[in-house]
């Protein structure tokens, strides 16, 4: 394992040491110890890498990542795993807002609760939160999965495009064109999929959740409908 | 009959046949008219200001044998490749779903046989585009329709988009009609639905937000790549300075005369400044933090001729981006396309409805009929032609002042003749050195 000491040696060392590693297979355990709170830790990294980050991160953290699999031993800033392509992020702690926002692929698993709008505007990015999460989450979510095990707070889902959502616990509010919709089977079998790569399949059943997605009446600009927006 | 004579009709200067004509269209439609394009209320504007020319005082260069330097660094702050353009006319962002693939290679073409840059869109990055543009700047937007990493290290730099001219505090429409599978595909949507693109990044609100924005993006391109940030022409001078704090190597200043795909009607005529009012703020900003130069301004909306290009420079630009002349170059609202503007219910150079995806002339459409219509070779060489005239007509005005660069013209080159272009511009109106809001104008 390589350890990395990101304040001795600083960020675009760190940064520039993953990058380089692209298309390699080798040297692919990383920790990196006194993270400090700093800002896009591991951003960009485009090989399949296991890096552990000993410590809570700033912004950014695992920004748009692809193949890595990056660990977070305490909580994540604002953005964490921001228009992630692929791999996985893990986070022991919470994560503040947006994490996952813009997401493309991947998993991205907060074990804590997660702030306001994560998951806002994914595109395809799979979320596993074992705590609460934020207002405005998954706004303008256009597709992907979100799993969340705790509570949700206000307007959920708002202008919600093709993004799958489910809430074991209560939701404050659904946004605008997010409605609760009928539980079926393929969707248990999915969730059961996630809980257990979501490391959550100890502390939930697919059957104690309720979905939720677009009610589709505002993918088309209908005047009639201006109130809603 | 009274044989008295009759008062005339009388047309009311506020409500117009044009104004009562919207009115009633809102009326039987119960929806607001969105259109692309920008402004078309008349303006303050470059054609309100011109050059002195050198005589005694001031000595001219030689039109055809003294060298006038066109070409400009943008990037240069902190990026380890600036960028290096042979012509400070560069191609604005349009989106591959607003144009159709063929005219994104057009704008490729003419914009590398120029020797200058084009611009991607909201939407992400075409093959077709990156194939033929020889410097590529890659839009990053609220949207991140098609945003990856991969692309943003395929490209030349990057720019952040905060606002644009035709709308500042707005996001973007893309109506149904244009949602094909490929841009559909592109931007994770379903076919067919009207997509919508949020006014404010999703994860970045502020000043504070958008230095570490701009941080993690060089990081991850490792801090190759030159990041412009743009904004719409509202309040230039505290976006500009703000956009400096954050770490931009660019500004991108787009006035209200800067053209969209598609918004309200409403909103392009209601809201924004014309770029005249623009530039000098946002100027005086980077002059106010020692940055001039140091950090490029590139300013947009409304520039059709070399003329135009010399003014912007002379104000302080490094250099000027254009979008609805490139259209136009391209072969938008060409008259020979005027039978079918017709069946459309508009005519050549007032055709607008680009959103709806008919555009007889192949360019703002995913039509592939109407697409195959456009040649994206031709199309490149008449953007090509007319970038050079237009770069031959900027170098025409500052051999006249004297200058051996486009960059050595200066607001002392310039009068106005109107007194709302003087205040704006910052430059005396004609035969006076009044500059209004400014001096007492004494001779």
């Amino acid at each position: 394992m390589q350890t990395f000491d990101l304040g001795a040696q600083g960020l675009r060392a760190l940064n520039s040491a993953l990058h380089a590693l692209k298309g390699q297979t080798n040297m692919t355990e990383w920790e990196v110890i006194n993270p400090k709170g700093s800002h896009a830790i591991a951003a960009g990294v485009d090989a399949a890498l296991d890096i552990t980050v000993r410590g809570s991160t700033g912004y950014y953290c695992a920004g748009m990542n692809k193949l890595a699999t990056i660990r977070i031993k305490g909580s994540a800033g604002p953005g964490v795993a921001e228009n992630m392509m692929s791999g996985s992020v893990i986070i022991d702690g919470d994560a503040s807002q947006y994490a996952g926002a813009t997401g493309r692929g991947g998993l991205l698993v907060i074990k804590g609760n997660a702030s306001s709008r994560c998951g806002i505007s994914m595109k395809g990015i799979e979320i596993v939160v074992h705590g609460n999460i934020g207002h405005m989450s998954a706004f303008m979510a256009q597709s992907g999965t979100m799993v969340v095990l705790g509570d949700a707070g206000d307007a959920l889902g708002d202008s919600l495009y093709e993004a799958r959502l489910f809430v074991r616990g209560s939701v404050k509010s659904l946004g605008a064109d997010c409605i609760e919709k009928e539980m079926r089977p393929e969707h248990l079998a999915l969730l059961a999929d996630l809980l257990k790569r979501g490391e959550a399949d100890t502390k939930a059943k697919p059957s104690e959740f309720r979905r939720y997605g677009s009610a589709r009446t505002l993918y088309s600009f209908n005047i009639d409908n201006a109130s809603s927006y | 009959m009274s044989d008295f004579p009759r008062t005339p009709p009388r047309f009311s200067a506020t409500f117009t046949p044009a104004i009562n004509a919207e009115i009633r269209r809102a009326a039987a439609t119960g929806i607001y008219d969105i259109r692309g394009g920008g402004t078309k209320r008349a303006l303050p504007h470059f054609d309100d200001l011109l050059f002195l020319g050198a005589s005694i005082s001031r000595y001219p260069l030689e039109g055809y044998r003294e060298k006038c330097a066109t070409d400009v660094w943008l990037g240069t702050r902190f990026a380890k490749k600036p960028i290096h353009l042979d012509i400070p006319v560069t191609i604005a962002g349009m989106s591959f779903g607003a144009l159709s693939g063929p005219a994104k290679e057009a704008l490729g073409r003419g914009a590398s046989a120029a020797g200058t840059s084009t611009t991607t869109g909201d939407g992400g990055m075409t093959e077709e585009e990156r194939g033929h543009s020889r410097t590529l700047v890659y839009q990053y937007l609220p949207s991140r329709y098609g945003m990856n990493p991969d692309d943003l290290r395929r490209a030349d730099a990057i720019e952040i988009v905060v606002g644009q001219g035709a709308k500042p505090g707005g996001g973007g429409m893309l109506l149904g009609q244009k949602i094909s599978d490929r841009v559909a595909a592109m931007r994770n949507l379903p076919k067919g639905i009207d997509q919508r693109s949020a006014c404010r990044h999703p994860d970045w609100t502020g000043p504070d937000d958008l230095e570490i924005k701009i941080m993690e993006l060089r990081e991850i391109t490792d801090w190759e790549k030159p990041i412009y940030v743009k904004i719409g022409g509202a309040r230039p001078y505290y976006d500009t300075a703000l956009a400096v704090k954050a770490g931009a190597d660019v500004v991108v200043l787009d006035g209200m005369q800067g053209g969209t795909a598609a918004t309200q009607d409403v909103f392009i005529e209601h809201v924004g400044m014309p770029i005249l009012a623009c530039i000098p703020l946002a100027v005086k900003a980077l002059q106010d933090l020692g940055m001039h130069r140091k950090v490029q301004l590139i300013v947009s909306g409304g520039i059709r001729s070399g003329a135009d290009v010399a003014k912007a420079m002379a104000l302080g630009a490094d250099a000027v981006a254009i979008g609805t002349a490139a259209l136009i170059a391209l072969g938008d609202n060409d008259p020979k396309w005027e039978s079918e503007y017709q069946k459309l219910g508009t005519t050549a150079d007032a055709y607008d409805d680009w959103h709806e995806g008919r555009d007889p002339a192949g360019i703002t459409t995913q039509d592939p009929a109407l697409s195959a219509r456009f040649d994206p070779i031709l199309g490149g060489r008449r953007l090509k032609n007319y970038l050079k005239v237009m770069t031959l007509e900027a170098q025409t005005i500052a051999r006249a002042c004297g200058k051996n660069h486009l960059h050595n013209l200066e607001p002392e080159d310039l009068c106005a003749l109107t007194i709302e272009a003087a205040a704006m511009a910052g430059v005396p109106i004609a035969g006076t050195n009044w500059i209004p809001g400014r001096n007492s104008g004494g001779l």
